[in-house]
């Protein structure tokens, strides 16, 4: 039986949009892979030359379509950094409860995408309408479900009422009901348990050797989270838990996900305790119009743990009303291109999609 | 921590799933029947309310998809402070980020909760806002009736509504003398204020000279003050006074000025001119015009006459000027006080004016020293620009009186004094100014200082017919500062008479004003004769408006010229009924420095057209 040539890309349910994987497959077993980028590519990082510091938050969500809120986090605390701006103190509390609300979100598609490539169908349909529930909070807080546009340079853009606050107290509570259903009717599971258990296993060495971080990291026993190591807005003063594994298999990447659920329910709950109560929620960058606000010179990178692991954006200002450059890690890139080249070879067929969900291989942001 | 295993065997366990029987479904239905309202802050499709929009383009400019376009309304009539188009925005480009809404100046802009439009038509999706909102397809709400959805608030308004404040001096200090007030912007503050700008340009449509404010502006944002002063003497070569004491129409239109405080124009043409040095001005300006051999008289060195001999000497027109005064400047010269203008401010506008070649002969007053048929024998074609010299009188009984006076040759007496061209004018001890506008406030502080530094107090009553600050004609500015200096105001009360005792002023009689203008907005006051009050004083100044003098025009010519209402008829180029005659200035639009100015540039582009075809 000689080597066939496999395209494995959106037409597969297990893949992650518009990427796609070039194999050569003896039998079922994968002999070479290559990742093939580019579809998506939109030149996000040049774009954002020739845009306003306050126009670019209209094209930063774009860089992680599920999870847009990092991109924005980022963009701003980089900004904010060079810029040296007092945010108020509520709208970091705010923007803690909008990341660990799209963390949530993005766990919960997380484990609801395992799903596609196992066949495990409940685990779509749960996932997907609960975390729409986050979308409501979400376009009740910012004006829209997906693209938000809301962490701006300086805070956020609009304040939290005592309606949007009760909504989330109340969505979370819902949201933690579920929990259980989740470990019994999924993880439980004993396709997912075949399909997972064992497979795809990434040592600690090898994803540190790449770069790995996030659950790809974590699963491997490296208690790496940005929140503990290099705490940012208010993480420090707040509880919670890492959660880690030890196999570094395919099953204990997903677990975690599902594991950092509660804690980031645990976050919330906190900040809407802690969060102090204030009209104002947005400093300007500089005097002026958003058309010709100018950031002073100077250059920093700002980190901050996404569901994928570290996300960070290095930005420069030359001191004018547009960024000099802005370029983001993708915290997907080193698994889903290197990874994807040297450990799918050797792996079967149907083990590829579940690299590229357990990985959470995000192709706009190395496609950026 | 303990990975989940994979639980023993259970013959029960598929019977956990009849849990959900009676449990709500986790995923419902697409609500085809019943339509999902959005949320309160819904970032739907536009609505624009056309009786606030201004057309200032600013939505255009924030988009980061270049989906809104400024479209020219075909029948929305310019009126000052609007422009007359409107935004169109393209839905294929459209991110509904909101920063349209969040910038817009007026706050017209806004967002609904309508998100659905289904159409097979590309052109649907393109699509000019109106207060209706859009026609949308299959949407949820009937055509208008959509709920507002994301709306700007004061965390996500994009536009600065304060501006750099204007150092000045304390009110103590500059009532002791006539040092100018208004210290200037540093380079910082400059910076910062013209951030504040918008660049739409309606400002520019609404001043007389047709300025390239949002240039100007830009200039200083962007640091380069060279290409500033450049934009500044294309359309107004006294941009020097025109920075200190234009009446500033442009911020009264300024977008930014809708919701918050204006850009502060005038000051930034004041930073601009302040930074560069005259010697630089040759080089910066670089005029090198060809000489023509033809030559124009201007009669009257003030506003209009100077931008008349600026334009035409740019043109290369061999330019004279006559002034009958001892120094050139006309009402810059001599009206306005020093606190305001400073000398050195005008030399600086003139001395540039002569080194283009044009010739200015003072102490020539027409009709005494040069006559009128002279002049129009010489040149080729004259302008008029004499200004309004003349003081306007309240005829009351008393006013014949030597005490009593008339403003601009007070303040004239003032300027020289200070100069040292002229005696010291008399300062009273009490004194009553009976006027309501920039003149009246000029003379009242002009007289608080000099009163300040001769007796230590001022003691300044002005008087005025309007009842309130708001309808007195003078600047809010200057009645505010006049207030801090300690002048008294009776805003409403009219003159019966002076008080006259044994040949000596002792005051003043007034009555109660009900009202100043009538139902057709025509002067026509009316006053309360049982209510009168008596302000004590020893001078009185009358300065309730001004007159033109056309002694010095001979018969002939007068009867040629068109008049109205005391003011010469021109064309748009300030041409008069006689072709080789033009007019500009207070005698043709009334006082106002900056109308001077642009009817000299006008009346420099007809003399230019008239003479080229001759």
């Amino acid at each position: 039986m000689g080597e066939v040539k496999l395209f494995f890309g959106p037409n597969h349910p297990g893949m992650n949009g518009n990427f796609s994987v070039h194999m050569y497959v003896e039998g079922d077993i994968v002999k070479k892979a290559r990742p093939l980028p580019g579809f998506l590519h939109r030149g996000f990082e040049k774009l954002m030359e020739r845009r306003y510091w306050y126009s670019n938050i209209a094209l930063i969500p774009r860089i992680c379509v599920p999870e847009p809120d990092i991109n924005e986090a980022c963009y701003a605390m980089g900004v904010e950094k060079i810029a040296k701006l007092d945010v108020p103190e509520r709208a970091q509390w705010i923007r803690m409860i909008v990341l660990e609300l799209t963390r949530i979100a993005n766990h919960l598609m997380a484990v609801g995408g395992i799903g596609g490539p196992i066949g495990l169908y409940t685990a779509p349909q749960w996932g997907t309408a609960d975390r729409d529930r986050i979308l409501d909070i979400f376009e009740a807080l910012t004006g829209a479900r997906v693209y938000h546009m809301y962490i701006v340079i300086g805070g956020v853009r609009k304040n939290m009422t005592p309606k949007i606050e009760d909504m989330i107290w109340k969505t979370l509570d819902y949201i933690e009901s579920r929990l259980p259903d989740y470990e019994n009717l999924i993880f439980k599971n004993r396709i997912l348990h075949s399909r997972l258990k064992g497979r795809l296993i990434l040592t600690r060495e090898q994803a540190l050797e790449m770069g790995v971080t996030g659950v790809g990291l974590r699963a491997t026993g490296v208690e790496y989270d940005v929140r503990k190591v290099d705490p940012y807005l208010f993480y420090d003063k707040v509880d919670f838990e890492i959660p880690t594994a030890t196999e570094g298999d395919a099953f204990s990447r997903v677990y975690l996900k599902f594991k950092e659920i509660p804690q980031s329910i645990r976050i919330i709950r906190q900040a809407l305790e802690r969060m102090p109560q204030s009209d104002k929620v947005n400093v300007p960058v500089s005097k002026g119009s958003a058309l010709r606000r100018i950031v002073p010179e100077g250059m920093a990178y700002v980190h901050i743990e996404s569901t994928r692991g570290e996300y960070g954006f290095f930005v420069v200002s030359d001191g004018k009303n547009k960024p000099y450059r802005v370029a983001v890690r993708g915290a997907s890139y080193p698994q889903g291109l290197y990874g994807i080249e040297k450990y799918l070879p050797g792996t079967r067929i149907e083990d590829v999609p579940i690299w590229l969900a357990t990985m959470d291989v995000c192709a706009p942001e190395i496609d950026r | 921590m303990a990975m989940q295993e994979l639980p023993k065997k259970d013959f029960f366990a598929p019977l956990k799933a009849w849990k959900f029987l009676g449990k709500k479904p986790v995923t419902i239905e697409v609500p085809n029947k019943v339509k999902r309202e959005a949320s309160d802050r819904y970032r739907g499709f536009h609505i624009n309310d056309w009786s606030k929009c201004i057309g200032c383009g600013t939505c255009s400019k924030i988009c980061p998809t270049d989906a809104i376009t400024m479209v020219e309304v075909p029948g929305l009539v310019q009126e000052d402070g609007k422009l007359p188009q409107r935004p169109v925005i393209d839905y294929g480009r459209c991110s509904f980020c909101g920063l349209c809404v969040d910038i817009c100046t007026t706050g017209s802009l806004q967002m609904t909760r309508e998100y659905i439009h289904v159409s097979d038509n590309a052109e649907d999706y393109i699509y000019m806002p109106t207060e209706k909102g859009l026609n949308a397809k299959r949407g949820i709400y009937e055509h208008g009736k959509a709920p507002i959805g994301w709306v700007k608030d004061k965390d996500s308004d994009l536009l600065d509504l304060e501006r750099v404040e204007m150092p000045v001096e304390e009110p103590e200090v500059r009532v002791k003398s006539f040092m100018e007030i208004v210290k200037g912007y540093s380079k910082e503050q400059a910076m910062k204020e013209a951030s504040r700008c918008v660049g739409c340009g309606i400002c520019t449509y609404t001043c007389p000279a047709h300025m390239d404010i949002p240039q100007y502006i830009e200039s200083i944002y962007k640091g380069n003050l060279e290409e500033g002063l450049q934009w500044l003497y294309r359309t107004n070569p006294l941009s020097m006074v025109c920075g200190r004491v234009c009446t500033h129409r442009c911020e009264s239109v300024c977008s930014v000025g809708i919701r918050g405080e204006p850009v502060a124009i005038r000051w930034l043409k004041r930073y601009i001119i302040d930074s560069i040095p005259i010697e630089d001005y040759d080089r910066i300006l670089n005029i090198r015009p060809e000489k023509k051999d033809k030559s124009v008289g201007i009669i009257g060195s003030g506003p209009a006459g100077l931008s008349a001999a600026y334009f035409l000497a740019t043109m290369g027109y061999d330019v004279t000027i006559y002034e009958a005064n001892g120094r050139p400047g006309g009402v810059m010269r001599y009206g306005i006080p020093r606190y305001r203008l400073p000398d050195e401010a005008l030399d600086k506008d003139i001395a540039l004016i002569e080194a283009l070649g044009v010739k200015i002969l003072v102490n020539m007053k027409v009709g005494q020293d040069i006559t009128f048929d002279e002049i129009a024998k010489k040149h080729d074609a004259v302008f008029l620009s004499t200004g309004f010299g003349l003081g306007r009188s309240t005829r009351v009984p008393g006013t014949d009186h030597s005490n009593v006076k008339q403003a601009l040759p007070m303040l004239k007496m003032i300027r020289d004094y200070l100069r040292g061209d002229g005696p010291k004018p008399p300062v009273p001890k009490k004194l009553i100014v009976i006027g309501g506008g920039n003149v009246a406030m000029d003379i009242s502080r002009s007289m608080a200082r000099l009163q300040t530094m001769e007796y230590g107090e001022v003691n300044v009553h002005t008087l005025s017919l309007e009842r309130s600050y708001e309808e007195m004609p003078a600047d809010m500015d200057e009645i505010e500062e006049a207030l801090e200096e300690g002048i008294e105001f009776h805003p409403g009360w009219g003159p019966i008479e002076i008080v006259i005792e044994n040949d000596e002023v002792k005051g003043a009689r007034f009555k109660k004003c009900l009202r100043v203008f009538d139902e057709n907005h025509r002067f026509n006051p009316q006053f309360d004769e049982g209510n009168q009050i008596f302000i004590e004083a020893d001078m009185v100044i009358e300065a309730i408006g001004q007159a033109p003098d056309y002694s010095y025009l001979p018969q002939e010519i007068q009867e040629k010229l068109e008049f109205f209402r005391g003011r010469i008829k021109t064309n748009e180029y300030n041409q008069t009924a006689i072709e080789w005659l033009f007019a500009g200035g207070d005698i043709v639009h009334g006082p106002d420095i900056v109308h001077g100015v642009a009817d000299g540039h006008a009346a420099a582009k007809g003399i230019d057209m008239y003479l080229s075809n001759k």
